[in-house]
């Protein structure tokens, strides 16, 4: 009813090419931003914002990497968490070297670092695909991990080998350390992902993201009409690591506030993919619905039972997560492969003809 | 000039002047490889059959093994919980050839291979959710597998062999030649190769691919099995395992994906790899370098030749 | 029909938010517990959440709760993972929680920084950051009994003590990879310095647990007199075997006190006789009020345990240590402010004023279980005394005294320790002690 397009005209290219070409789109995008901007800082509870929308806004960025490289370009990769934790560790080390920069500049920055590895270890993508760079981006998870551990330069010759977020002010207001006010943090991750998701939208809408869904949907098509897959997948690799690695420098730096490799491992990567395939392979919506998914489904799990008043173990709700995740990935895999994005885009289909079924 | 002594000349001589402890690392390579090998082979035999990169045949070492022990803890004798454990396998492989691979068919191969990750999680869930979390220890003696070891003294020195690997490695080689049998010999593995030539005419000449993928499945959970109650006797059960079993990945690339030769001898290779180059090179790097070192090789090797050693499918060059 | 089911969750998750909205919880003693029943130290984690929880129960059962108050006793479950660890402590410290009990090196890591500032004290029971034991640096860290430091020093002790000294001995030192077990090294380094003894350390990563051969293989190699373990989890099982199967000397072989438990020596059984390793919380179920626990609660089937023999075993009483610990510094903190319902800052001050001797050990029920605790402004790592018990191939045997630490060693290297962790915090919050 609300959402039909009559009367809106489309007079030129441009306007035929925008992104949102329905007015309604625009607004509720709009109505969104208020609502994340205004809304929930003013209203959310400390733990609404710290355990539930920081993670899931941290999680969506890692999640647009790694779509960028899986959904995009068709380079399926199990090697997300190590690049967020590359740009974990150069944030910090970044941090403690320039203590007087500016924190947000350098959690971004941090991302060109794991941009620079993404792109070391996409290189074998040019001889190989499919299975084969499944091996070798398990091959970076696992290196990477262990020279977190083994390189202590990287966490400062740290007893402990975890690394500390240090207590940092950006304008008199203090940004990172245990001290800095949840929705502080929250903004600044706000900001920055919803900046990057629209540069990412950009990119893919653009002249490069259209040269990676070519290698994606066929290869040797898109290399005959003179796109050249060497630019083309390092570029996909280097955008995906700067996407993992700005992440996972937010991670450790405005939400958990120290971390060890743990954090990094190779089940962060998939849960990374899960929120990919759950979300919708190649859509940027569908990277927010993934992470949203994946980051809620356990916390919700944790309060069902409460809900209808039962008491069951906090092991066995961690088990059920776990055959409840893996019987979605089945799930969506074998009725909407193209995920969550997929039925909201469905639904927004059935709104716009609605009432008649099309 | 340190440096380079440290890494081509001191390993030697080390490796000459104690001979009998170089024969003890090529022996602990010669059985993890084996383990290695079998684990590969799981893959193999599903990737031949079905074109599935099965993931999940990690997870399904480690849910076997942990049904046989929760079996057995539960109260049911030894003997029995394997061959209940060997039921729990084939209804496993039924119910994945009904519920997931009968729906996929025509899917590309990376959508195959995220199913078979979603499936590994859903029996991680399921394992623990039935048999518990915590730590099992495998019932060895009670499925009357050896313990004990026997000691060698060549060189004048000690090489000891535990019972236990070497009936991993007999166990290895007797389901290999099994298998290999089973291929070549019988109907069913002839049907079997023939769906893995070409689904199509399998399919005109009245070979039916549903069929098949349950026998692979199946197939491939009693090696998951095998490879679960050997690895589970020099260690623990637990989905700490999943890891280890994870480095059957490289492996396959050492050996190609359809070849079961290659299988054996990529796991031998990584295994005496990781083993040498730990113990000779790894204090250099501050240890710990066997978590990478199978699949930097395997990177290495990609580079040279793709379709692995004794592959025989061209890999798709790009 | 999709949409449905996508609006219902995203209903039950809202409707799941509210429900997490602080529950006034003024009129309870709320100790939440960081747990792990899952993942790989599942094995660890489970009889440790359980004593913590039972005795707290039987309290509850017996003595109405403390000072009149219930104590609830809410779970998160982390899986030894820090990362849902700090989530854990975000979704739990709302609710009035007294203190946390992280179970994890890692977690306390990640929560120190965060006690000044929630007013919530972290108590990491002879585990986490060593340094903490400085009051002065760390006014919301408390690790008594003892630190990883001076436990590592009473090993030391000990090996000095037997086969004619430790000087010009080798001491292997295998660890499990992660900030747990890199904790002691700087004190081993330090010590080997000044009491003569050279160290070849062997890290065991996460992933390498369950396969040591070759970190065996190289211990074979560097042929070490004595063998140092701070393993966990399915690590210790797997390191006794692969010791036991290059013939290395068991009885020369300690691990710390979370490589001695009856669930990583069971699997092992026979093979693993003569191994040692180093405890704080006494064995088996002959104390009053392990007694009561096994009355009040498993018996009434108030517990979690799956069989009453859960009871008494290593790791359960030191999770029933650690919650007479948790009781004391309630009562304690109750005592110093004069109220029931305390707060976290009120526990801090209670777990400062600690102070359980061995007649208030035998008060509370339970004569000779470890030993007097004592906490002072300066002091927050008490007495520090371990034990070693052996394993004789079916349960434990106690075989020695308790061995103090090196403490002048100790507290000069926890102190500075201490100065360095804060060193580049300018905020950081101290306090004075006279």
């Amino acid at each position: 009813m609300l959402y039909r397009e009559s009367g809106q005209f489309k007079t030129n290219y441009k306007q035929d090419s925008a992104i949102f070409p329905i007015l309604q789109d625009r607004i509720a995008i709009m109505f969104y931003l208020a609502v994340a901007f205004i809304v929930i800082p003013i209203f959310g509870s400390n733990f609404f914002i710290d355990s539930m929308m920081i993670p899931f806004l941290i999680f969506t960025l890692a999640a647009i990497g790694l779509n960028i490289l899986t959904g995009y370009t068709g380079q399926i990769s199990l090697g997300s968490g190590a690049f967020m934790g590359v740009g974990a560790y150069s944030a910090y080390k970044l941090v403690t070297i320039f203590p007087d920069t500016n924190v947000i500049l350098l959690i971004v920055l941090s991302g060109f670092f794991a941009a620079g590895i993404g792109m070391i270890f996409g290189l074998p993508s040019l001889r190989i695909k499919g299975f084969y760079l499944v091996v070798t981006t398990l091959a970076a998870q696992f290196f990477l991990e262990w020279a977190f551990i083994r390189i202590p330069w990287l966490y400062n010759y740290n007893d402990s080998g975890a690394i500390e977020v240090p207590r940092r002010e950006v304008m008199n207001v203090i940004v990172t350390g245990p001290e800095a006010s949840s929705v502080t943090r929250y903004l600044i991750v706000l900001s920055i992902v919803v900046v990057m998701t629209w540069i990412a939208s950009n990119l893919i809408h653009g002249r490069i993201g259209r040269s990676w869904m070519m290698i994606r949907d066929m290869d040797i098509a898109a290399e005959l009409i003179g796109v050249r897959p060497l630019y083309a997948k390092i570029s996909a690799f280097a955008v995906s690591s700067f996407y993992c690695g700005v992440a996972g420098a937010m991670m450790v730096f405005l939400w958990l506030g120290a971390a060890e490799v743990e954090s990094f491992d190779s089940n962060q990567s998939f849960l990374l993919l899960f929120m990919v395939i759950i979300g919708g392979l190649g859509s940027l919506v569908g990277s927010y619905l993934g992470a949203a998914f994946i980051w809620m489904l356990p916390v919700v799990l944790r309060a069902l039972p409460k809900l209808f008043g039962l008491d069951i173990n906090t092991a066995t709700v961690e088990h059920i997560n776990f055959m409840i995740i893996g019987a979605l990935i089945v799930f969506f895999l074998i009725i909407e492969p193209n995920g969550m994005a997929r039925m909201w885009s469905m639904l927004k289909q059935k709104l716009r003809v609605w009432p008649f079924p099309y | 000039m340190d440096l380079l002594y440290q890494i081509f000349i001191a390993p030697f001589i080390d490796m000459v002047s104690t001979p009998d402890f170089l024969l003890q690392v090529l022996w602990e390579g010669f059985v993890t490889g084996t383990l290695y090998s079998l684990i590969a082979l799981g893959f193999v035999l599903i990737f031949k059959a079905s074109g599935v990169f099965n993931f999940a045949q990690g997870i399904m070492v480690v849910f076997s093994a942990l049904t046989l022990v929760g079996l057995y803890q539960a109260g049911v004798p030894a003997y029995l919980a394997l061959i209940l454990t060997i039921g729990v396998m084939a209804l496993l492989a039924i119910s994945v050839e009904r519920l997931v691979l009968r729906h996929m068919v025509n899917q590309s191969e990376l959508i195959l291979f995220m199913v078979t990750i979603g499936l590994s999680y859903f029996l991680i869930g399921l394992g623990q959710f039935i048999f518990g979390g915590e730590t099992k220890s495998m019932i060895t003696e009670q499925l009357g597998l050896p313990t004990g070891s026997t000691e060698f003294e060549p060189f004048g020195g000690i090489l000891i062999l535990q019972h236990i690997d070497i009936a991993a490695v007999v166990i290895a080689g007797i389901l290999v030649a099994g298998l290999a049998f089973f291929f070549s010999k019988t109907r069913i593995g002839r049907a079997l190769r023939a769906v893995a030539d070409d689904h199509q005419a399998a399919l005109s000449v009245g070979i039916s691919l549903n069929q098949i993928w349950a026998i692979v499945w199946f197939a491939a959970g009693i090696v998951a099995l095998a490879t679960g109650i050997m690895w589970g006797a020099r260690s623990d059960v637990s989905f700490a395992l999943q890891i280890v079993a994870l480095k059957a990945l490289p492996v396959l690339i050492l050996g190609g994906f359809t070849s079961i030769p290659g299988a054996i001898v990529g796991g031998l290779i990584i295994g005496f790899g990781e083993k040498l180059f730990e113990v000779y090179w790894g204090g250099l790097l501050g240890g710990g370098v066997e978590g990478w070192f199978a699949y930097v090789i395997a990177l290495i090797f990609l580079m040279f030749r793709p379709q692995g050693l004794f592959g025989d499918k061209i890999i798709e060059r790009v | 029909m999709f949409m449905k089911l996508a609006t219902g969750t995203v209903a039950l998750a809202l409707a799941a938010t509210l429900q997490m909205a602080p529950l006034s919880a003024a009129e309870t003693l709320n100790v939440p517990s960081l747990t792990y029943r899952t993942g790989p130290f599942a094995g660890a984690g489970i009889p440790i959440a359980n004593g913590f929880s039972d005795y707290l129960t039987m309290l509850n059962e017996r003595d109405g709760g403390i000072g009149g108050l219930k104590i609830v006793n809410p779970e998160c479950e982390t899986g030894y993972n820090s990362q849902k660890g700090v989530e854990c402590y975000e979704a739990t410290k709302g609710d009035g929680a007294l203190v946390y009990n992280p179970y994890s090196t890692g977690i306390t890591l990640q929560l120190i920084p965060k006690a000044p500032v929630d007013k919530i004290p972290v108590l990491s029971m002879g585990y986490g950051l060593s340094a903490t034991a400085v009051g002065e640096k760390f006014p919301w860290g408390f690790n008594y009994p003892a630190t990883y430091w001076s436990q590592m020093s009473s090993i030391l002790k000990y090996i000095d003590s037997k086969d004619g000294g430790i000087k010009g001995k080798k001491i292997g030192f295998i660890y499990l990879d992660v900030g747990y077990g890199k904790e002691p090294i700087p004190l081993l380094d330090a010590l080997s310095k000044s009491m003569g003894f050279t160290v070849a350390k062997f890290p065991v990563g996460v992933k390498e647990m369950q396969s040591q051969s070759s970190h065996w293989l190289k211990v074979r190699k560097e042929k070490p007199d004595w063998m140092i373990m701070w393993g966990f989890g399915a690590m210790n099982a797997t390191a006794i075997k692969e010791a036991a199967k290059i013939k290395y000397p068991l009885d020369h072989f300690i691990g710390n006190w979370w490589a001695g438990a009856n669930a990583d020596l069971d699997p092992v059984g026979e093979v693993g006789k003569g191994y040692i390793a180093a405890n704080m919380s006494g064995n088996g179920t002959d104390f009053p009020a392990i007694q009561d626990v096994l009355k009040f609660v498993v018996d009434k089937g108030l517990s979690q345990v799956k069989d009453r023999s859960e009871v008494g075993k290593v790791l359960y009483n030191r999770g029933v240590l650690n919650a007479v610990v948790v009781a004391e510094g309630i009562r304690l903190a109750q005592k110093i402010s004069g109220k029931a319902a305390i707060t976290g800052s009120d526990m801090r001050d209670g777990l400062e004023a600690m102070d359980i001797s061995a007649a208030r050990w035998k008060e509370l029920g339970f004569e000779g279980f470890t030993a007097p605790i004592k906490s002072t402004c300066k002091d927050h790592a008490g007495g520090g005394s371990i034990f070693l018990q052996q394993w004789n191939g079916s349960s434990w045997e106690r075989i020695s005294d308790l061995i103090p630490p090196m403490t002048d060693i100790v507290r000069p290297m926890l102190l500075a320790a201490a100065d360095k962790y804060v060193a580049d915090k300018p905020d950081w919050q101290t306090q004075a002690c006279e």
